[in-house]
């Protein structure tokens, strides 16, 4: 084990708007492997939170249990962060998130944690539209219980024991689109490029936004012939097209070529620019999104970037029809019918 | 042919056991309840128990009432009169009625020549024939079926017959149309009755005045109800009978009180989850964010609830549960009572947790307790655990009004506010025990900018919720837990005791109330006889006390393994000879006549044995 801290450093006097500097959106030291894909991803984390100017104090990070599972503590220091049972994160963030719609829920989960013990409650927490942002850190094993295949692990894909993996894997992007989620992306924890707009889309999107991040487990899962291995995959990414994040009101000062480029627009006025690669399909259409993923795949790719994007639907909250309050600043008062209405109440019950 | 001259007929006024043998699902339930409805509005003390099978449609169900005017409201055992409306099970309610009883049937079709005992009173009605001259409608012909047998009850068994219209009219109020052929039906059978049974039946229930402001609840009803008096915003739940109704009612009485005005929006978020896992799960990340919220489950749920519950313990986060106990292990018997989820509760999840129940014994208690258990689930951080059961949560019993005191405040237990976070001079520590009774102090997500921020988990933490190996860092948290643990003896409703010095106790709880004050009764008539009821887990002082000072301790429960006395053994430290158990699983309510034949034979062998133990003594002198 090494103690070793997210590698970018930036000098004390870049602050963003708040006046926070980067230190403030880090957390404590990471105990994970050197070079785990985790690290780097809570990396991008923490630098999509201080570019967007979020005050970390609003958002609550939530996971489950796993190496992955850990990195909250490793991102976000000012942050409140609830780590949880296995496989249960998504039910603690919707009470969280039932509680108060107010704060930004950045739950983090393993591909054991998600596509195995947790596989349940990942399906349930995307069709009810939780507002919330969901990666999972997925190195196609169990990395803390010492590199046993997971559910996500492909076929014929060999770990550090050797011996390929004889079942079919679940492409959790392929649930997340047929389960209803908003945004659905896949990416790399290798390519910060690519992850770091991801995830400042995932979280301006109103409703369930969910980025699958290959993260390489350098200890258990980084063969040559591991498809979740930094070697194949650097090989086998297809993406959809290169990603700019552009937050609103924000000049635009990128220039794409003519017909190369298309325009995401989130909700908060905020927008994804892509840049094309080649195929090209309607990045709001489910079917259409599913289709490329199957094509890339037969291809033996893995297809990255920004997915699905759809944001037409009513989050939980919309769905159940709460009132603005979020309900933990709801008064006694407010709250409780109190001694006059008991005795009709009474009477009815005589 | 009954030759009625020769039977002994069981003659009695407001004292007596009535039993409706139904089909599921063919609407009677309302027919039974307006019939239990009257009884109580005629002013006479009534209970009535629904005992019904899992299954939706098709399968027999009974309707049991207890009508008593001593107030004696647990399930006596046996019936004196039988409404026959099941042929499934007709020739059991024939064999089963006491002798000198009244067998009650649709005479449409004769009774089988095997139908022929000679010691019972047989009441045909021909319901069918009646129905049928009178509706046309095949659903108003089930219906109205129904209403004619209770129409013929209030003949028979000499009611008042304005009860039943006055309650047809509140009942139909919103749909006037009804009341008509609801009467209708009504004086049908009464007409009947009067005409073909006139002065048979010896059975009446007249008016009294012995029911106060009392109110008929169900347990489930009232502890939503409670939940909403007690602010909870938040509620994650998934279907299992008999815990179901509890949200169903806090849905209801959400969807009365809770809707903003002006613009039609919730102030409750219930949601209906994938497992329980899910349900508590949800319960969990509400409470650390800050709201009140619960879940409602049964033995089931508790046993895959267990982890989460671990986790609430040992994080220190305020869990609401409710779990009305069915008969167990596994499935067992869903639609039947029993206590017996309290060591499951008690001890819910692995490692060394223990966690605070609450035995409510009748609906008001149930609202009681909630809101209590709502303001100790904060005050202690930790999960409170509502222990009611089927009995209890399904059945509507008769107690006093729901009452609320306009000056409580609800109690949120330690959080620390922004500007209390501004402040604090010394560095903050979420398990950090600064008021020695092993409660900390927590901080809701959002507060504060700077300070307040800590990571929640289940794994060992120190007492500023770093993650931590040492053991002995782990071992001082797991102490201060026990700290908090001695604390909240002191915080939970203390047990009510009756004690005139008696060598003898009797100690029970929950809904085994009913029929051990019952018993009592009886068994002081020959013997003094001590009482404690136990209301919740941990037990203060007075449980040791009381145990300390009898010689001889009955202790009535509804579970096979005698959990209550675990539970004593376990947490008091007491030699377990001394208490004597008193066991009912069945499933069906306790009675009072078991509870009497019980302790009468126990004590009964005490004496002979202590007789023995003097001769040989004596011998040995
Ligand atoms: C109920 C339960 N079962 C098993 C475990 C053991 N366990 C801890 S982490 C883990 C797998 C984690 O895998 P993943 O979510 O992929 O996280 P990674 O370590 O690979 O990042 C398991 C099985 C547990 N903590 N709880
Ligand atoms: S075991 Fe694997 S997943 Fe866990 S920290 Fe090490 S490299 Fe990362
Ligand atoms: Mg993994």
């Amino acid at each position: 084990m090494t103690y070793i801290r997210p590698n970018f450093r930036h000098p004390e006097k870049d602050r963003n708007k708040l006046g926070y500097s980067i230190r403030n959106y880090e957390g404590a030291l990471s105990t994970l492997c050197a070079g785990c894909g985790h690290d780097s991803i809570s990396a991008a984390i923490i630098q999509s939170c201080f570019d967007l100017n979020l005050e970390p104090h609003k958002i609550a990070k939530i996971s489950g249990i796993g190496c992955s599972s850990k990195t909250p503590t490793y991102f976000l220091g000012k942050a409140h962060g609830f780590n949880s049972v296995h496989g249960r994160m998504p039910s603690v963030t919707t009470g969280a998130n039932m509680a108060n719609k107010d704060l930004l829920y950045l739950g983090v989960s393993g591909d054991g944690d998600t596509a195995s013990i947790g596989m349940g409650q990942f399906a349930h927490v995307i069709r009810r539209n939780l507002n919330m942002v969901y990666i999972v850190m997925n190195n196609g094993c169990y990395g803390l219980t010492k590199g046993q295949d997971s559910a996500t692990a492909d076929k014929g894909s060999v770990s550090k024991k050797g011996v390929p993996s004889l079942f079919d894997s679940i492409d959790l992007c392929q649930m997340a689109l047929q389960l209803g989620a908003g945004l659905v992306a896949r990416s790399f924890s290798g390519d910060k490029k690519q992850l770091t707009p991801l995830i400042k889309a995932a979280i301006q999107h109103r409703g369930f936004a969910f980025i699958d991040v290959i993260s390489p487990c350098v200890t258990f899962n980084n063969t040559p012939q591991s498809t979740k291995g930094y070697e194949w995959v650097r090989e086998h990414m297809e993406a959809t097209g290169t990603i700019d994040f552009i937050p609103d009101r924000s000049e635009i000062t990128l220039d794409y070529p003519a017909g190369s480029s298309r325009k995401v627009t989130l909700h908060d006025g905020s927008e994804l620019h892509l840049q094309k690669n080649g195929t090209d399909y309607d990045l709001s259409s489910r079917k259409a999104a599913m289709n490329q993923i199957e094509t890339v795949k037969e291809q033996q790719k893995i297809l990255t970037g920004l997915i699905y994007h759809n944001e037409t639907k009513l989050d939980t909250h919309g769905k159940i029809n709460t009132v603005e309050t979020p309900l933990n600043a709801l008064t006694q008062d407010e709250l409780c019918p109190g001694s006059t209405v008991l005795s009709e109440l009474n009477a009815k019950l005589r | 042919m009954n030759a009625m001259s020769e039977i002994n007929k069981i003659s009695a006024t407001n004292d007596f056991v009535i039993r409706f043998a139904n089909v599921n699902g063919s609407g009677s339930a309302s027919a039974n309840n307006l019939f239990s409805q009257a009884v109580f509005r005629l002013g006479v003390p009534v209970s009535s128990k629904n005992i019904f099978p899992s299954n939706i449609q098709g399968l027999p169900t009974w309707f049991e009432v207890r009508i008593n005017e001593q107030g004696y409201l647990g399930r006596r055992g046996g019936y004196d009169f039988v409404v026959a409306d099941n042929g499934q099970t007709m020739a059991k309610d024939y064999q089963e009625l006491l002798p000198g009883g009244y067998f009650f049937y649709d005479s449409s079709k004769r009774l089988p020549h095997t139908f022929n005992r000679e010691d019972i009173v047989e009441l045909g009605v021909p319901l069918t024939e009646i129905v049928n001259t009178h509706y046309t409608d095949p659903r108003h012909r089930q219906i109205f079926k129904n209403i004619i047998y209770v129409g013929a009850l209030a003949y028979l068994l000499d009611m008042d017959f304005s009860v039943f219209e006055e309650s047809i009219n509140t009942l139909f109020a919103k749909k006037p149309k009804l009341i008509e052929p609801n009467i209708k039906a009504l004086k049908l059978g009464f007409d009947y009755a009067e005409q073909n049974h006139t002065d048979v039946c010896q059975l009446n229930i007249h008016r009294r005045d012995l029911n106060g402001d009392q109110i008929l609840m169900e347990g489930n009803a009232a502890a939503g109800l409670g939940a909403v008096f007690a602010g909870a915003t938040v509620a994650g739940w998934y279907p299992i009978t008999p815990s179901t109704s509890v949200v169903e009612a806090f849905e209801k009485y959400c969807k009365a009180y809770r809707v903003d005005q002006d613009t039609g929006q919730n102030k409750f978020a219930i949601l209906q989850a994938e497992d329980e896992l899910a349900a508590i799960g949800m319960v969990i990340g509400a409470s650390w964010n800050g709201a009140r919220a619960f879940t409602a489950t049964s033995g089931p749920g508790v046993s895959l609830m267990s982890e989460f519950l671990g986790l609430a313990y040992f994080a220190e986060i305020p869990v609401m549960l409710m779990d009305i106990q069915r008969t167990g292990p596994s499935t067992g018997m869903p639609t039947r009572t029993q206590q017996s989820d309290l060591i499951s509760a008690a001890y819910a999840s692995h490692g060394d947790t223990k966690n605070v129940l609450l035995f409510p014994s009748n609906p008001k208690e149930c609202f009681d307790m909630t809101v209590i258990g709502f303001d100790l689930a904060e005050r202690l951080q930790t999960p409170v655990i509502l222990m009611s059961d089927l009995d209890l949560g399904m059945n509507v019993h008769q107690c006093d009004p729901i009452e609320w005191d306009d000056s409580h405040v609800y109690d949120r237990g330690k959080v620390l506010n922004e500007q209390q976070l501004t402040d604090l001079s010394e560095r903050w520590g979420r398990y950090l025990d600064v008021d020695s009774d092993g409660i900390p102090y927590r901080t809701i997500p959002g507060t504060h900018p700077e300070k307040g921020a800590f990571f929640t988990r289940g794994s060992s933490h120190d007492e500023y919720a770093a993650y931590t190996e040492d053991g002995e860092v782990y071992a001082r948290g797991m102490q201060r837990l026990l700290v908090k643990w001695d604390t909240s003896k002191t915080l939970v409703p203390a047990a009510e005791v009756s004690s005139e010095g008696a060598d003898i106790g009797v100690i029970y709880f929950g809904t085994s109330a009913y029929s051990s004050q019952e018993a009592l009764d009886q068994l002081r008539s020959t013997q003094a006889m001590d009482a404690m009821r136990i209301q919740a887990f941990p037990f203060g002082p007075e449980v040791a006390d009381f145990i300390h000072q009898h010689q001889i301790l009955f202790l009535i429960e509804q579970n096979r393994d005698a959990q209550m006395k675990t539970l004593l053994v376990n947490e008091l430290a007491i030699d377990p000879n001394k208490i004597i158990s008193v066991l009912n699983i069945d499933g069906m309510p306790i009675t009072a006549e078991f509870l009497v034949t019980e302790i009468q034979n126990h004590l009964n062998d005490l004496l002979s044995h202590g007789r023995e133990n003097q001769q040989s003594t004596g011998g040995v002198a």
